[in-house]
């Protein structure tokens, strides 16, 4: 019965965001037909979501009666991932983006904020139709309210390897991100059919573009975390296609952020930030495209269906044959935008701009290409990390440089004197730190080039706040509590890509891993450190059996116990590995269990990984997904206090 | 020897003697793809053909083989598919291209943008000095 109740309302909903297309599309003026559009968009919220909590209660009850369940879930699994499964596979995970995609248009209904009639109801329109195409392939290609007769007495479980709190998270925040950049999508198109991209309208984009770009960093962040401790090999990012599929996004998501800002506040680049706009919202499809079609080899194969990948395929066709076809058409006629000099805050955002845009397209065509050589019967090729580092790497760093400069000059016209004066002592720093790394690595270019560029960025975000903080008057306290808070999530966001920076060159050069065969009592030296298995045995879990190997690893800071595990679930043939980590300041030491040595003398192969300055990677990414947020409230506070 | 080679890898996976040739075969063994999982390199996969990979990569790096050398070797015995750094011939001309192209594309529209606009900024900040 909460099956079809489900079904109902997102049917229900379905026919919902059709009206709201058509009446958001046809209402220009502040007429019934607007309000109307509001109404809509916001009933069909309501019904997704009353949809989304029918599935959740299914899965919370096991009834195995409705597939996805029977599919994915078991009797024996703890109940937050009962819950969590109701968006751990391809049904329900698209239902969410419907769910999220409906919410979002009830949102951008109910807030209009300076906005002029037409583009508010043109926008709140093109998200009802959003909506309607992920419905009609949610309702006709993957329904989660399938039921089976006869119904199976047992599911069949969860990949052992998804169930896991990160895990459980790292969806919904994908689906976040990828869905909000809809909603610039559908403000963009509004624009091109209004004729009219002014800065109210910049305005209201730019809380919706800071939403999505914060929840794909923290996405992406609790994917790539999950993949280092889950995985067993030490590694956090492979270029893997899947990866990039999100990475894509959020590129154009962060260029779209800083294009938003020329937009806003001087009323520029408002035709590149509508095609940033709708590349954006092409290239989350395409993520999505290419994780649920099985088109690419991958580790995250998990739901494979080419009939579906068609559909999906088609959806993007429409949407950005839709986009770019209006683009072409309309853009032209947009308002020419007032000028600004070479050495400008302005020009440093399109430098930004320009550089992320590049990088996106390397990934894009370095994840496409190996399709197009297979297609064009090449045979098969590989573009793997070497690529990608030799080709993003760099131009990331160049962006880098040049990122501190930015937030020191002024619109309009800057003084790159005075910046680099203001500059210096990170420049001094950056340098430092260039010839120390160089020095102490016998003259390896790369990583201490990236170090040099992670000072460089912390020490550049740190002068910007106190240069802000100098400007306020009063005591100390007093300048530091007047100070803006979109001061803050900027620095905080910038300093954090440093961070990231130091953390991502440190563990990249100079990681370091050992096999080695244990048995209990026996210790090897790693890494400047003694590490001995103390006991190996086997532990029951609630739905598992384990293997569990206690290490001891004594270094000259002192002593740490940390256990292993591989765990057996019966619903799955591959065991996982549960590995054990050891966090200390200068970095991660890492170990992973893997078999019995066959020779039989109770002996165990170890991989034992030095991941140096890994936890910075994971603050670094904290840290832009904090400042994110923090921009988002300021907007949105900013928002209220002017209406 | 290569069996040799094979059951001491199981048995022991005992690192190379020479720290510099370790280092060697472990940033080989995260280019090279395993021919039998999904996407993943043999340094990261389970899987007993990765094993036998890895047992192959130090039996080449311990017999003298520099890195080209060895990825010659796999690529010859399991096609290109098998390394993730990928070929430099016709095939993949316009992929090594690309990033230059993409960067000489976007460099000529920010320049093009920039002269249109200094003309403008230039009258602008004239107006602004005269007010």
């Amino acid at each position: 019965m909460i099956a079809e109740i489900g079904a109902f309302a997102a049917a229900l909903a379905l026919a919902l965001s059709l009206a709201q297309g058509v009446f958001g599309l046809a209402a220009s003026r502040r007429d019934s037909r607007a309000e109307a559009t509001a109404a809509i968009a916001q009933a069909a919220a309501a019904l997704c979501v009353l949809a989304f909590i029918c599935l959740i209660i299914v899965f919370v009850r096991s009834d195995f009666s409705v597939a996805p369940v029977a599919a994915n879930s078991h009797i024996d699994k703890p109940l937050i991932y009962k819950i969590a499964g109701a968006w751990g596979n391809h049904e329900g995970s698209m239902l969410l983006w419907c769910l999220v995609s409906a919410v979002f248009g009830g949102v951008l209904a109910s807030t209009r904020g300076s906005q002029s009639f037409g583009l508010w109801s043109r926008a709140v329109g093109v998200q009802g139709l959003v909506t309607a195409g992920a419905l009609i392939y949610t309702l006709f290609l993957s329904n989660p309210f399938a039921r089976l007769d006869p119904a199976p007495m047992q599911g069949s479980g969860l990949n052992p390897l998804l169930q896991d709190p990160a895990l459980a998270a790292h969806p919904p925040l994908l689906y976040l991100g990828y869905v909000g950049l809809s909603v610039p999508f559908s403000l963009a198109l509004a624009a091109l059919l209004e004729g009219k991209a002014d800065q109210a309208w910049a305005k209201a984009l730019r809380p919706w573009t800071l939403l999505a770009w914060t929840c794909l960093t923290l996405g992406i962040g609790l994917g790539s975390y999950w993949a280092y401790y889950e995985l067993g090999w030490g590694g956090w990012w492979f270029w893997d296609p899947v990866e990039n599929a999100s990475f894509m996004p959020w590129l154009v998501a962060c260029a779209l952020v800083h294009s938003a800002i020329v937009t806003e506040r001087r009323g520029s680049l408002a035709s590149w930030t509508i095609l940033l706009a709708i590349l954006g919202f092409g290239l989350a499809l395409l993520g999505t495209f290419l994780v649920r079609s099985g088109v690419l080899t991958s580790v995250h194969s998990f739901a494979v269906d080419p009939q579906r990948g068609i559909a999906v395929l088609v959806l993007l066709a429409i949407a950005m044959g839709a986009g770019f076809g209006l683009y072409a058409w309309r853009a032209p006629k947009l308002a020419q935008p007032s000028g600004f000099a070479a050495i400008s805050r302005e020009s440093m955002l399109v430098w930004n701009n320009f550089g992320l845009a590049v990088a996106a397209g390397v990934v894009l065509i370095g994840t496409l290409y190996p399709l197009l050589v297979e297609a064009l019967g090449g045979g098969l090729i590989s573009v793997g990390p070497p690529f990608f580092n030799m080709t993003v790497a760099p131009l990331l760093a160049a962006l880098f440089i040049v990122l501190p400069f930015g937030p020191m000059l002024t619109w309009r016209v800057g003084d790159m004197r005075q910046a680099l004066l203001r500059l210096a002592p990170a420049a001094a720093l950056a340098v430092l730190t260039l010839i120390i790394a160089l020095v102490i690595t016998h003259w390896r270019a790369a990583p201490a080039i990236g170090l040099a560029i992670g000072v460089w960025l912390i020490a550049g975000g740190l002068i910007y706040l106190w240069t802000r903080i100098r400007r306020g008057e009063g005591a100390a306290f007093a300048k530091i509590a007047v100070l803006p808070l979109a001061v803050w999530s900027m620095s905080i966001a910038h300093i954090g890509a440093g961070v990231l920076t130091l953390g991502a060159v440190a563990e990249t050069a100079f990681r370091s891993e050992q096999a080695v065969a244990l048995s209990p009592g026996e210790g090897v030296t790693f890494a400047g450190r003694r590490i001995t298995m103390i006991e190996i045995g086997e532990v029951e879990g609630p739905n598992y059996s384990a293997t569990r190997a206690n290490f001891r690893v004594d270094s000259a800071s002192g002593a740490g116990i940390v256990a292993a595990e591989r765990r057996f679930y019966p619903t799955s043939p591959m065991p996982t590995t549960e590995v054990g980590i050891l966090s200390s300041l200068d970095g991660d030491i890492y170990i992973a269990l893997g078999e019995a040595v066959r020779d039989g003398a109770g002996a165990w192969s170890v991989r034992l990984y030095h991941n140096p300055l890994v936890h910075l990677i994971f603050i670094g990414v904290s840290m832009m997904g904090v400042g994110g947020l923090l921009s988002f409230i300021a907007l949105t506070r900013r928002r209220r206090s002017a209406a | 020897m290569s069996l040799i080679a094979l059951l001491v890898a199981i048995v022991a996976p005992a690192a190379l003697s020479d720290p510099a040739q370790e280092a060697r075969a472990q940033s080989l063994e995260r280019e090279i793809r395993c021919v039998q999982c999904e996407n993943e390199p043999i340094a990261q996969s389970t899987a007993e053909i990765a094993a036998d990979m890895r047992a192959l990569v130090r039996e080449r790096v311990a017999a003298g083989d520099n890195d080209t050398e060895i990825r010659a070797f796999f690529r010859q015995r399991y096609g290109d598919f098998v390394l993730f750094r990928p070929p430099w011939d016709a095939r993949t001309w316009a992929l090594w291209g690309a990033p230059f192209l993409l960067l000489a594309g976007g460099l000529a529209g920010v320049l093009a943008v920039r002269r249109r606009r200094d003309g403008e900024v230039e009258d602008a900040v004239a107006e602004e000095g005269e007010r």
